[in-house]
């Protein structure tokens, strides 16, 4: 008897796990993403030489290093797809919402697993303590749902157009832009800086960032995919 | 054998075709019916535009002007589901090198809702005669075994149009074989885009590109 038909959660999964399983194999997007932030992360501790930095200052380092990591390896997962002709399978085999919401959560889990390890590191090598971790984590998981929004469907759009470099940061940028204002703001506050008061707005415009982002994105996705 | 259910009804029809880069002309007001159990041979010399053709004939690209139409009896299929009737092999589709055979197969099946098992994969594979293989990752695959997969993976999804881009190429003896005996087999409409007359002459029609 042949199996039942996939629901659209088991082709979603699918799709992330199949990506899972060939980043673990390859380390494509793990290396570009956790090297550059070492990288950058390192450079600044050296920069500042341990002196206290101020909450907004370390903010603006944190998601500085995030951002860059995030563009270096987040194109990846379709940029790889095209390169490879393996795109052509995916079209024609996978739904467009199954590839999308995908790739999305498998950059999820990669830059949830970024945050995860800069979070102690920054700490130790900036010596620049979290006081406030509710705020902190709560910072870090809409962030990632942000950024991942946006790069998702932008690293759809460069990799399908045959444009690869310095594109996916031009465009990212100024969609970008708006949330890395607000998430320096609340992670100062994590960071004992800034104002408390502005926490509520700051966590609902995160919050509608990502929702908005997600939701333009699956709509956009199979214009970008597939003409 | 896997995959074998008759489409009976699949019908593709294509009026006006058009499509060009700058003033090379893959083809202009073209026009072609192909149904279930059809064959037809896309020929034309090197760089004429026949895997353009198949590109947009497999809804991968658009053409200039045109309507090319998919339909089941009477039903029109919507452009955005024609994938799920689709099976290509064509040296502008790869299998994922990091995955092994059994491991792509079953990724299709589960993100396409092929509604097939295990044993499928394995019969699959044994009838392009990679039995044994399987659990290899392409990337180990010779050129011919990489070949023989996009056809493991083709029969494996059994689609109502089964259009095929150099059909042979890298394969030996024994994999051509395989190939058009599986085919033959088959209830399906088959494109068929080539060089080789001997792979044209398979066709019961021919549609010649680039004039």
């Amino acid at each position: 008897m042949p199996k039942a038909a996939s629901s659209s959660a088991d082709r979603i999964w699918a799709v992330f796990a199949k990506d899972a399983r060939s980043e673990y194999r390859t380390r494509f997007a793990v290396n570009a993403l956790f090297l550059f932030a070492l990288v950058t992360l390192t450079a600044l501790s050296f920069a500042t030489g341990g002196a206290g930095l101020t909450p907004l200052l370390a903010s603006v380092f944190f998601w500085v290093i995030v951002f860059f990591s995030a563009l270096s390896s987040l194109a990846q997962t379709f940029v790889k797809e095209v390169e490879t002709k393996t795109a052509t399978f995916l079209r024609l085999t996978a739904p467009d919402d199954a590839v999308f919401f995908g790739k999305w959560g498998f950059n999820l889990l990669l830059l949830l697993l970024l945050e995860v390890v800069l979070t102690p590191l920054f700490i130790v090598m900036l010596n620049m303590p979290v006081v406030n971790w509710t705020v902190w984590i709560a910072t870090l998981i809409l962030g990632a749902l942000g950024l991942v929004s946006t790069t998702t469907l932008i690293g759809a759009l460069i990799a399908v157009a045959g444009v690869r470099g310095a594109l996916f940061s031009v465009l990212s940028f100024p969609v970008l832009l708006p949330l890395l204002v607000v998430l320096i703001r609340t992670t100062e506050v994590a960071f004992g800086g800034g104002l408390e008061a502005g926490l509520r707005d700051g966590f609902l415009v995160l919050g509608a960032y990502a929702v908005v982002a997600t939701t333009a994105g699956w709509m956009l996705f199979p214009f970008v995919w597939r003409e | 054998m896997v995959g074998e259910q008759p489409h009976t009804s699949f019908a593709l029809q294509i009026e006006g075709l058009s499509k060009s880069f700058g003033k090379r002309v893959i083809c202009r007001g073209a026009a072609l019916r192909l149904a279930t159990g059809e064959s037809l041979a896309v020929v034309g010399p090197n760089g004429s535009g026949k895997s353009t053709l198949v590109k947009i004939v497999a809804g991968l690209m658009r053409p200039d002007a045109g309507t090319i139409t998919h339909s089941f009896g009477s039903s029109e299929i919507k452009r955005e589901v024609w994938h799920r009737h689709i099976g290509l092999v064509s040296p502008e589709l790869a299998l994922y090198e990091e995955l092994s055979g059994t491991e792509n197969l079953d990724f299709g099946n589960r993100v396409g809702g092929w509604g097939k098992m295990a044993a499928d994969y394995a019969a699959a594979l044994d009838e392009v005669g990679l039995g044994g293989r399987g659990n290899d990752l392409v990337s180990t695959y010779s050129s011919g075994m990489k070949q023989r997969l996009k056809y493991a993976a083709a029969f494996l999804k059994d689609p109502a149009l089964l259009v095929l881009d150099e059909p042979t190429a890298n394969l030996d003896e024994d994999g051509v074989a395989r190939v058009w005996s599986s085919l033959a087999r088959r209830t399906l409409a088959l494109i068929i885009a080539t060089n080789e007359p001997s792979e044209a002459e398979r066709a019961q029609s021919r549609f010649v590109v680039g004039r």
